[in-house]
Formats: C-alpha cells, structure tokens, sequence
C-alpha cells in the first residue's frame, strides 16, 4: 500500500438547519486501501458518503477527492468514482447485460469493450449464464454482486459502497468480501460504509462515527489493543458506552 | 451524445416493458377519445314527450305534427286526464308534457290568442331547458307560418347562424378537451412517475454520482415522452377527423408546432412533480388531483369558464390547458394563424419556462 492521499478531508461539516450531521470531520484515505466508515445508525455515515460522491454539498471544510476539489471539479471527480447505493441499484425491467451496458455507456465507455469485459466479468462471477435475465428474476445475493460489479465496471479510482452488505445472509457476505478485495488488489480504492462490526475486521483502516464525529480512526488491530478488547464488535461497544 | 442515446434507449426499454404503461399510453387515448366522442352528447334527439291536447282540432294536430316530426322529439303518450301528468313524469320515460287548452283554434281565430302549456322535467335541469327552448322554436316558428298571410304592421326577423359549428356538434368541442386532457396525463403523469420511480429504487441516486449531468438526465427522461405524446397527439386528431368529422380549418403545422409545445409545457410539469414527490405513489396522486381535476372542470373543457364564479375564473386562467384549448378550437374551428393566438401562446411558452426555471432548481437542490 502507498502513502498516496486519495480522498482528504479537513474539518467536513454539514448541518441541516440545527442538527449537525457532520461535525468537522478530518480524515484521509490512502490509494489502495479499504477505508471503512463505520458508525451505528444515524451517526452521519450516510450523510458523508453522499458529499464525497457529490450528491449533497457540504456546509464547510476542504475535501478533496481523486485529487480533485469537490466544489470546483465535480465533474472530474465524478468521471473518477464509482459508487453502489444501500439498495443494489439496479434496474428491475432491464436484463443483467442491459444493466451493465447501459452504466458503463454513461461513464463513457465504448461498445466493444464493453462488450468484451462484461463477458469476462460474467465468466469471472460464474453468472454467462444469467446474461439476457431481467434483473427481478434474480436472487438478491446475485443483485449485489452485480450492483458491485456494475459500480466498479469503469474501473474508477474510488469506489464508494453505502451499506453495501444489508439484508444478505453471512455467506453472501462473505462471498462480497471476496469481491472487495480483489478489487483493492487490482489498485481500486474502496470506501465502505457499515453497521456490521464483524466486517470492520476486514478493513485495512477504519474510522468510527458517533453523533456526527469522528471518535477513532486506525487499523482494526491497533484499536483492539489500544482499547484492550478482543474483537471490533468491543470496541465498539467501548466506544458507545463514553 | 452516445451517453444520451443510451438513455433515452433505456427509457423506452422501461416503457415497452411495462404493460400498465402502455395501456396508459396508447389505450387510455383511443378510448377516451371513442367514448367521449359517442357516449358523451348535449344535442336532443328523439326525446320522450307526451301531449294533452284538449282541444284536438286541425290546428293543434298541425303543431303536434310539427313537433314530432323534428327529429328531436317523439311521441311516447297521448293523455287526457290531470292524473295523468304526475304518472308520466314519475314513470320518468317522458321528460315534456305539451298541453294545449280547449278550443285551441277557435281561441286563436277570434281572440286573436290561444295558450300553450309546456311542462318539463326539470330534474335534469339543462336539458329541461334545452327541451323547452327547441319545443317553443318549433311553436314560434308555426306561429310566423300562420301570420305571413296577414300583413303584421311591424316585425322583427331573427336569423341566426352557429358560426364555427354550424350542426352544433359536441364532438367540437370535446376533441380540442380530450387532447388537452390526455397529453397532460400522459406527459405530465408518466414522466413524473418514471423519475419517481427512480428516486424509489435508488438508481437516480447512481446514475447522479455519474458523470451524466442533470440537465442530460432531464433531457433523456422526457425524449421519449416527447415522442410518444406527439404520436398521441396525432392519433386523437386524425380520429377526431376522421371518425368524427371534426375540421382542420387551419395550418396543420401550426397546429403540430402549438402541440408540441403544449407537450413541452406539461412534460416540464411532470418533472416539476417528480422533484417534489418521494415516491410513484405520491406522483400519480399529485398528477391526478392537480392536473386531472382542474383540466377537466376549470379549462373550459367542459364548463365554460365565463359561467363560473370570479375566484374559480382567476384559478382557471393558471391552468394551462385552458390556453391550450384555445388555440386548439382556433386553429381547427375557426383556422385563424398566429396572429390570433399569440397571446396565448405567449402565455404557454411563458409556463414552460417557468416550469423547467423551478424544476432544474429543485433538481440542483438535491444535489
């Protein structure tokens, strides 16, 4: 893993009306690496992913991502992530193919390789088969991994994923993981959002969200000894306790 | 531009898939079209009357003929008795009751003056008056028949001449209404449900995060509605011409231009809708009781708007279809040019703007 910041973020803030969402969060993601943000419900993990993918504005603070300033080169930014909403965001009335040509075709993506890579990705999955079924006759574990698939499919720099592991069973999860990793291996920076401390452990870094801020941020290791626990699940509950 | 095309192909990918959508579409127009055009009728025909003549001498038979023999009305009963008049009206068949006094032509050859008296059932009160109006007509006119012998020393003649529509046929009216109506479900209802529709799913989520910007978005979402309200527009014109008879007075290309326009306008509508409305649930709500409703009571569509109390006509000059019908009854009816509907045009293009101002705003916001 290099040193090479990705995303930096100094004193990120966003308020709605009186509520602070994001309280000055300051933070930096390295190239390569799995960040995990994570953090119960409503803590504002949501809320931050959405300003890093340029779907919210913040209120203030400096953010950069891709290496590009997020309030003057939205548009470079974007052409440089990838991003897999909460609910697999696919559509239901489109054929698997269909789905994956049509998001690789508005990140700008021509034809052919289009072509020649979503058969590969398919073959990969184990999934050729699949190829020409509508989305809503598939099961839900084979959504996210295509919802995965397709957000990654432009090979982005980043690839941000909200919640991208609720409502499956362990062993889809883990089989996701799967997937996760490879693509970090292949140089693909992966920032993913959880509730589900088991998965923390996979993670290379994790910061932890409470009521808005950022209240630890290290490897999954150095928080279990820095908090004298067994597991990320402890820390966690620590945390919360304070 | 390819980004473009690839969504615009998508979006009628959505379209061809979905059966409800289509029925929407391309059912709802055709029946529309067909049920108001035959079902719906102001214009009497062969209603139901009975006569008491008291007198049943040459001249009352003369009138009664008359009036049988209009085409708007028949003779269901012939009674004789006052206990009569209450039965028939109950019965309900018979909605006129013409009753003429006794000695009918001797009254009117030597008191110069004879009385008819028409009773209607006016719990149907438009055509109570409509069906009193035609009878007295036909009396007035047998009246002037009688009196041309004798040189009256002074008169006035009344022509009158239905200028425009000359049969006064409701199908006239109803086309120019029901192509207002249908391109504002259709534009204005669909788009918002289809971008809806993607805010529910989380895919408009992914495809902002995309590099396609949201005026592209707007762009490739309303394409194909463009399209397909346009070949409605079309398909309600040529039935209405040609199943219907209705005429195209005017140029038929500024008719086409004022559609697509009218389209234009309601698709921004749509989207206006969309920005504001969570779910597809929501959207089909606000489109039915925002647009449906006032499109079809306050455009003049059905109720002129003159009629209506003032506050209502200051709400029916906000609806855009109002204008729309307008010109549409210009175009066809009268087949004036531009000259005589800029202003409503005018206004129309003015929504339009305003429409897409407010909805890319909105669309910013969310941002």
């Amino acid at each position: 893993m290099t040193q090479e910041k990705i995303i930096t973020a100094k004193n990120m803030t966003k308020k709605f009306g009186h509520f602070v969402a994001n309280d000055n969060l300051t933070f930096d993601v390295y190239k390569g690496e799995i960040f995990g943000f994570l953090g119960a419900n409503g803590a504002g993990k949501t809320t931050a992913i959405r300003i890093l993918c340029g779907l919210s504005m913040p209120s203030a603070g400096e953010i950069k991502v891709a290496g590009f300033d997020i309030y003057k080169q939205n548009e470079k930014i974007k052409k440089n992530i990838g991003y897999m909403s909460q609910k697999f965001s696919l559509y239901e009335d489109l054929t698997v193919y269909e789905n994956l040509n049509f998001y690789a075709s508005i990140y700008g993506m021509q034809k052919n390789e289009i072509k020649k890579k979503a058969d590969e990705l398919l073959e990969k999955l184990e999934f050729s088969y699949a190829k020409n079924k509508l989305i809503k006759d598939i099961p839900l574990g084979w959504k996210q991994k295509l919802a995965f698939s397709t957000a990654v499919f432009h090979n982005p720099k980043i690839v941000f994923l909200d919640e991208p592991t609720g409502g499956v069973d362990p062993v889809t999860r883990r089989q996701f993981w799967d997937l996760i990793y490879q693509t970090a291996e292949e140089g693909i920076t992966v920032f993913v959002t959880t509730h589900y401390m088991d998965e923390a452990e996979y993670c290379d870094r994790v910061s932890i969200m409470d009521e808005g801020k950022i209240v630890a941020l290290d490897t999954p290791l150095n928080l279990i000894e820095q908090y004298k626990v067994q597991n990320m699940d402890e820390v966690f509950v620590k945390i919360a306790r304070k | 531009m390819k980004r473009f095309i690839s969504f615009v192909t998508k979006e009628f990918h959505h379209i061809f898939r979905d059966k409800r959508t289509l029925i929407i579409l391309f059912g709802i127009p055709f029946a529309q079209v067909l049920l108001f055009g035959f079902v719906i009728t102001n214009e009497l025909k062969n209603v139901k009357i009975a006569v008491w003549d008291k007198s049943n001498d040459e001249v009352t038979k003369q009138i009664t003929d008359k009036i049988t023999s209009s085409g708007f009305f028949t003779l269901e009963e012939i009674i004789y008795k006052k206990e009569d008049l209450e039965r028939v009206f109950k019965a309900g068949k018979i909605r006129e009751v013409i009753i003429f006094e006794e000695n009918f032509a001797q009254k009117l050859k030597k008191e110069k003056i004879a009385n008819i008296q028409l009773i209607a059932d006016a719990s149907d009160a438009n055509s109570a008056n409509m069906i009193i109006n035609y009878t007295s007509g036909i009396i007035m006119n047998y009246t002037s028949s009688i009196n041309r012998e004798i040189n009256l020393p002074m008169q006035i003649h009344v022509n009158e001449r239905m200028l425009y529509n000359e049969e006064l046929r409701d199908v006239y009216m109803f086309v120019p209404g029901i192509m207002a109506m249908i391109l504002m479900l259709v534009s204005a209802m669909m788009t918002s449900i289809s971008v809806a529709r993607e805010k529910e799913t989380g895919t408009m989520e992914v495809i902002l995060v995309s590099p396609l910007n949201p005026i592209q978005i707007l762009l490739g979402k309303v394409t194909p509605y463009i399209v397909l309200s346009f070949l409605n527009a079309v398909t309600i014109i040529a039935l209405g011409y040609f199943v219907f008879g209705m005429p195209i007075m005017g140029n038929l290309s500024l008719l086409m231009a004022e559609t697509m326009l009218f389209i234009i306008l309601a698709l921004s509508l749509g989207i206006l809708i969309s920005t504001a409305a969570p779910s597809q649930q929501v959207a089909m709500f606000i489109s039915m009781f925002a647009l449906m409703l006032p499109t079809i009571l306050l455009s003049g569509f059905i109720f002129p708007i003159e009629n209506m109390p003032l506050i209502l006509q200051y709400i029916s000059a906000l609806m855009p279809p109002k204008y729309f019908i307008i010109i549409l009854k210009n175009i066809m009816l009268k087949g004036t040019g531009l000259a005589y509907i800029w202003k409503e045009t005018a206004i129309l293009t003015f929504m339009t703007i305003v429409f897409i101002a407010l909805s890319a705003k909105k669309f910013k916001v969310r941002l």
